[in-house]
């Protein structure tokens, strides 16, 4: 049903289709990203399509290839009731001239996803009528879920407390508290200790 | 854990042939102030299911004198964090340990609250005792409602003592280690 989608975007956009494929039955379609705008505009106009739901819009980091996000939109059509993803890839390898034009004026759901998206990856939604983070503070420098991002590197709002003896696990021990340096107990060893016993 | 009836004989003497009792004056305060704990319950995330088991009537602890909520920090004696802070939680945490009136104390609920559990990453505060000073640390994810009346009773003990020192819940026992329990005999019949 959405493998009709494809070719009919593929027949409007044929220069802008890079690659498509479909995975568990779910069609995907890649498009430049000086026409994701209106791939988008075109899946919710057309009859064909009619996607009235954009269900998630995020970006993924693939840091060694040259444009480096992938911005990934679900779209659903709860009238034909029919699924497509639409990707893009925009972005250097620094990160800078990740920009695409927003889908604000087409799904007002964009507005928060896109916001989300800019706060987390730092792509950039081109007159977008309120493009500020959502989920972390005014601030907070750099966007965590960039690859390059360090996981642990915090950026406390309130300074921590200076108190000796309140280094990250105390009052624990050193094995409790994180999973990463968890002791194993072999439970048999010591049964045969304590038989012995 | 402290031995709750010591640490009364020591608060309270009961004179000989009774009719009177000797104790000195903050011991008689910090008597009273054990027994009525106003709490405020700053409960983020899922250890509040757990939170609410204790509050139930199962485990009820109300017993220990502590059910009254308070929904203004102005109002309440101690703290319950329960769940993950996050570090934009964390002005709010603060402002709230403020605003509360001393005498106060403060637990953290559950390992994410006291060391910031496996959220060992950008957004989470890695313990609340990073922010505001924490009394007593009930570890688990969550912990146990058992645990958390020992968290209780622990509290309790040094608000009779007057003592001010972090103090962290552990097991009476760990099955995994208790030989009458032979799990051990168990995981190796099930190969």
């Amino acid at each position: 049903m959405a493998q009709s989608l494809v070719e009919l975007i593929c027949q409007h956009f044929s220069g802008a289709v890079v690659a498509t494929h479909a995975e568990h039955g779910d069609e995907t379609v890649v498009v430049t990203p000086e026409l994701w705008h209106r791939v988008a505009e075109f899946l919710r106009d057309e009859p064909a399509a009619s996607m009235n739901m954009l269900v998630d819009l995020t970006a993924v980091d693939y840091p060694d290839r040259l444009p480096r996000f992938e911005v990934v939109a679900h779209f659903l059509s709860l009238s034909l009731g029919h699924r497509l993803r639409l990707k893009t890839r925009v972005g250097g390898g620094d990160g800078s001239g990740a920009e695409l034009d927003t889908l604000t004026d087409l799904w007002a759901s964009a507005n928060w996803m896109e916001r989300e998206c800019f706060d987390l990856f730092g792509v950039v939604f081109r007159s977008h009528p309120d493009l500020r983070r959502i989920l972390l503070y005014p601030e907070f420098v750099g966007h965590p879920l960039r690859k390059d991002y360090p996981a642990e590197r915090a950026q406390p709002i309130v300074p921590y407390r200076e108190v000796p003896n309140i280094d990250k696990l105390a009052p624990f021990g050193p094995d409790e508290g994180m999973s990463f340096g968890r002791k194993t107990y072999d439970l048999r060893d010591r049964a045969e200790v304590e038989d012995d016993c | 854990m402290g031995d709750l009836k010591a640490s009364r004989r020591d608060a309270v003497e009961v004179g000989e042939g009774a009719g009177f009792i000797t104790t000195r004056a903050e011991d008689l305060l910090a008597w009273a102030q054990k027994y009525s704990l106003f709490m405020y319950p700053y409960v983020t995330a899922c250890c509040g299911m757990e939170f609410m088991a204790v509050t139930g009537p199962r485990f009820d602890f109300s017993r220990f004198g502590s059910e009254a909520p308070r929904f203004s920090p102005r109002q309440s004696d101690l703290l319950w964090v329960v769940g993950t802070i996050t570090q934009r939680q964390a002005p709010v945490l603060k402002r709230i340990y403020e605003q509360m009136a001393e005498p106060k104390w403060v637990l953290a609920f559950g390992t994410c609250a006291a060391v910031g559990g496996f959220y060992d990453n950008y957004a989470c505060v890695p313990g609340i005792d990073k922010v505001i000073p924490c009394d007593v640390y009930v570890p688990g994810c969550p912990p146990r409602p058992e645990a958390v009346l020992d968290g209780l009773m622990l509290l309790q003990d040094k608000i009779q003592r007057g003592e001010h020192s972090p103090t962290t819940v552990t097991p009476r026992f760990d099955p995994a280690r208790h030989p009458k329990l032979a799990l051990h005999q168990l995981r190796r019949s099930r190969g």
